[in-house]
């Protein structure tokens, strides 16, 4: 609570929050790939809905730093910290040695703690799962992911997975505030601290402080397994769900899944020092440069980030438009099994905006 | 001398009596004389009946076996973390299933907390004590049973001695704590090795090693690798991986493409629980765990059902098809067959379905339908 009092302040007067009149800068990361197509695309419907929102397109092609690895450009970095939010679209982590990951690299960079990944059933796109509405809101910075591993002797490896207190509240609060501000009726937590009682036992505990603090929302504790078998077979059942990092990862992309991957889902990352909004598809080489990606995920990304900014006006009426095309069928890509090209599909979100 | 012996008869009488009633009442078989099919040798087998809905389901299993006139005998030993004062002494029931070579067991819970403060949970005492290193759980598509997805038929093969599961946990200092991911070459191999074999065996064409080595790069790295390694040796069977994350989306939108998949602790726990889920939900899969010596049968997807106790509405397919597995292991085909071939004849009808498919039919009624399409 504490440290988002101070961000509140912090921010607050130099960015405007809320201020919907003044133009504000955005930091774009396009990406590789099929990336700088959906980004334009998003560009382009943001245009016409006259989004008050000025984009400032930076490179994150890494770069030698002084200590010899490869890294995000100075530029980037600067751009973002100045900015505090930013657009991403899909990145490609070299392969070899040498390169860290840079998806991880930004993630470090600007202490995106929370990952958020609302999945919706979109009407129009038959899928096997039609009553799916769940966010899930993952721990970003430790857990199983904290890179913590060695041999011990030849053939024996252990890896540490890390719980904190902090980290733990951290995302807790955000999870039971997100579900607040977005009149989310229920909080999951997702553990198996039946079997790593300690450190899934603390992050449970960290939860169920919050969740006194917020008695208008619904709290419930599940075990991993429990919700992966109700999830498949009755995804209503579940709003908010937010757990560690391994097990959002998973469960993210499985209710990615259900509602028809992750060319539909968008995803935001919050932190201490700004937020990024991002795709979190591949970057599809194989279709780069032919018009044909499809940039739903990125444009429901940038609605996010719309929210995120309270431009909430705008943000609905960019996702209607979207939503309404994509019902319609008439002009849908590839993967959605249309012919549409990723321009055309573009232009008719554009006039159903106007 | 005399006292002493008096506290050992009392003990003893003791002993029996509570044996008996803890073994679970079940109703005398048919008066069938027929003579037995395959031999007068009776098997015995340890049986486990879990907490939960288990003892119900077990109790249902008993009562098809004793109308299909089984020569199998049960063991019952009551084991327990939420009530250990009734529990058995785990010496006592892992000696049991050493001695018998097979178990039927239903879900034991596991508390958040243990009241001596012990990380390691009764379950992984138990595996790691019989070390049953090889999880299978074989999901199909059950006919008659209403699902999203069609035509599914892929093995989990989980590796469940190590990994998250090792309860090294400590907090370093307040409010920070480290928990060990035990991954070893040794133990990857033998898992791999494990899961080429039960595809070679049963006609299987593809292996898959699910793993996130992309973050984990030198433990789930191992394991990869060693999974790798073994497939060379298998070069008649397809090998592949993916990631654990990219499985569970694959898996709820194209299960078909799944064959024998292979997978450390905790990832095969939630790839089990997403594939029982696809083909009808935790009461309809069943699965075992293998060590060198011995078999222990189990339901699949593992859950207590414990907000159902009592209620006698539990599926207890999942128990039944658990015996016709057990049937099958110590080469009883005859009597597995008709098992199995009663439980798909009430599914298929549809007339008696339990709550978790759809219908209104207790326990009772379920079993009674199977034992009524036994003959």
């Amino acid at each position: 609570m504490a440290s988002r009092l101070i961000q509140r302040i912090v921010t607050a007067p130099t960015s405007g929050r809320g201020f919907s009149s003044s133009v504000r800068k955005v930091t774009l990361i396009p990406g590789d790939g099929i990336g700088p197509e959906i980004s334009a695309a998003v560009q382009k419907i943001f245009e016409a809905a006259s989004v008050p929102i000025e984009w400032e397109p930076v490179d994150v092609t890494p770069v030698r730093q002084a200590d010899g690895k490869f890294g995000i450009p100075q530029a980037a970095i600067d751009s973002v910290n100045r900015n505090k939010i930013g657009l991403k679209g899909p990145l490609m982590t070299p392969v070899g040695k040498g390169h860290r990951s840079l998806n991880l690299a930004l993630r470090k960079e600007f202490n995106l703690y929370a990952n958020v990944r609302p999945c919706r059933s979109l009407p129009g796109y038959k899928t096997l799962y039609d009553d799916v509405n769940v966010v899930t809101i993952r721990e970003n910075t430790e857990g199983e992911y904290s890179g913590i591993e060695h041999e011990i002797v030849d053939g024996v490896v252990q890896s540490i997975k890390l719980i904190t207190e902090e980290a733990s509240r951290r995302v807790a609060e955000f999870a039971f505030q997100y579900a607040k501000d977005n009149k989310r009726s229920k909080v999951t937590v997702v553990h198996k601290a039946n079997i790593m009682r300690m450190s899934d036992g603390l992050f449970l505990r960290c939860c169920r402080e919050m969740a006194e603090k917020y008695p208008e929302v619904k709290f419930e504790e599940r075990y991993l397994d429990t919700v992966c078998l109700n999830m498949v077979q009755d995804p209503g059942k579940y709003d908010v769900l937010v757990m560690p990092n391994l097990y959002g990862d998973i469960l993210s992309d499985m209710c990615a899944g259900l509602v028809g991957g992750l060319g539909l889902t968008p995803s935001g990352n919050i932190g201490l020092n700004g937020a990024l909004f991002e795709s979190v598809h591949g970057t599809a080489p194989d279709i780069a440069g032919k018009d044909l990606a499809n940039p739903t995920a990125l444009l429901l990304s940038a609605v996010m980030m719309l929210k995120h900014m309270e431009l909430n006006d705008q943000a609905d009426r960019i996702q209607d438009a979207c939503f309404e095309v994509i019902k319609e069928g008439k002009y849908l890509t590839g993967d959605l099994g249309g012919k549409a090209k990723c321009s055309e599909f573009t232009q008719e979100i554009c006039s159903k905006i106007k | 001398m005399a006292l002493v012996s008096r506290i050992c008869a009392r003990t003893l009488l003791q002993a029996s009596a509570s044996s008996t009633a803890r073994s679970l009442h079940t109703t005398p078989a048919p008066q069938q004389q027929q003579a037995p099919i395959e031999g007068a040798k009776r098997t015995t087998c340890t049986l486990i009946p879990g907490d939960g809905v288990g003892p119900e389901i077990v109790y249902s299993l008993q009562e098809v076996f004793k109308a299909a006139d089984v020569p199998v005998d049960f063991e019952t030993y009551f084991l327990s973390e939420v009530n250990p004062i009734l529990s058995a002494k785990l010496e006592d029931v892992t000696s049991s299933i050493m001695k018998n070579k097979v178990c039927i067991k239903g879900i034991l819970a596991t508390p958040d907390y243990s009241v001596e403060g012990e990380l390691q949970t009764l379950n992984m005492k138990l595996r790691n004590e019989l070390d049953l290193y090889a999880n299978v759980v074989h999901v199909r598509s059950l006919p008659g049973v209403k699902t999203r997805h069609k035509n599914i038929d892929c093995v989990i093969i989980r590796e469940q001695t190590e990994g998250e599961y090792s309860a090294l946990e400590h907090e370093s200092v307040p409010g920070i704590v480290e928990c060990l991911k035990i991954i070893t070459a040794k133990k990857s191999m033998r898992i791999a090795k494990f899961a080429f074999d039960y595809a070679t065996k049963n006609n299987r064409k593809k292996v898959t090693a699910v793993h996130k080595a992309n973050i984990m790069k030198l433990g789930d790295g191992l394991f990869l690798k060693c999974v790798e390694e073994m497939s060379k040796l298998y070069p008649r069977i397809h090998f592949e991986k993916m990631i654990v994350d990219n499985t569970t989306m694959q898996l709820v939108s194209n299960p078909n493409q799944f064959d024998v998949m292979v997978t450390p602790n905790l990832y095969g726990n939630i790839i089990d629980n997403i594939a029982s889920g696809l083909v009808g939900g935790a009461g309809v899969v069943a699965g075992a765990s293998y060590s060198a010596e011995t078999v222990v049968f189990e339901p699949g997807a593992r859950h207590t059902f414990a907000q159902a106790v009592g209620k006698n509405v539990a599926n207890p397919t999942a128990m039944l098809l658990c015996g016709a597995k057990l049937l099958r292991h110590i080469n009883l085909h005859s009597y597995s067959d008709v098992i199995v071939n009663a439980i798909t004849k009430v599914l298929e009808q549809g007339k008696v379905r339990t709550k978790d498919l759809g219908g209104q039919s207790t326990t009772q009624d379920f079993t009674k339908a199977v034992i009524y399409n036994l003959h």
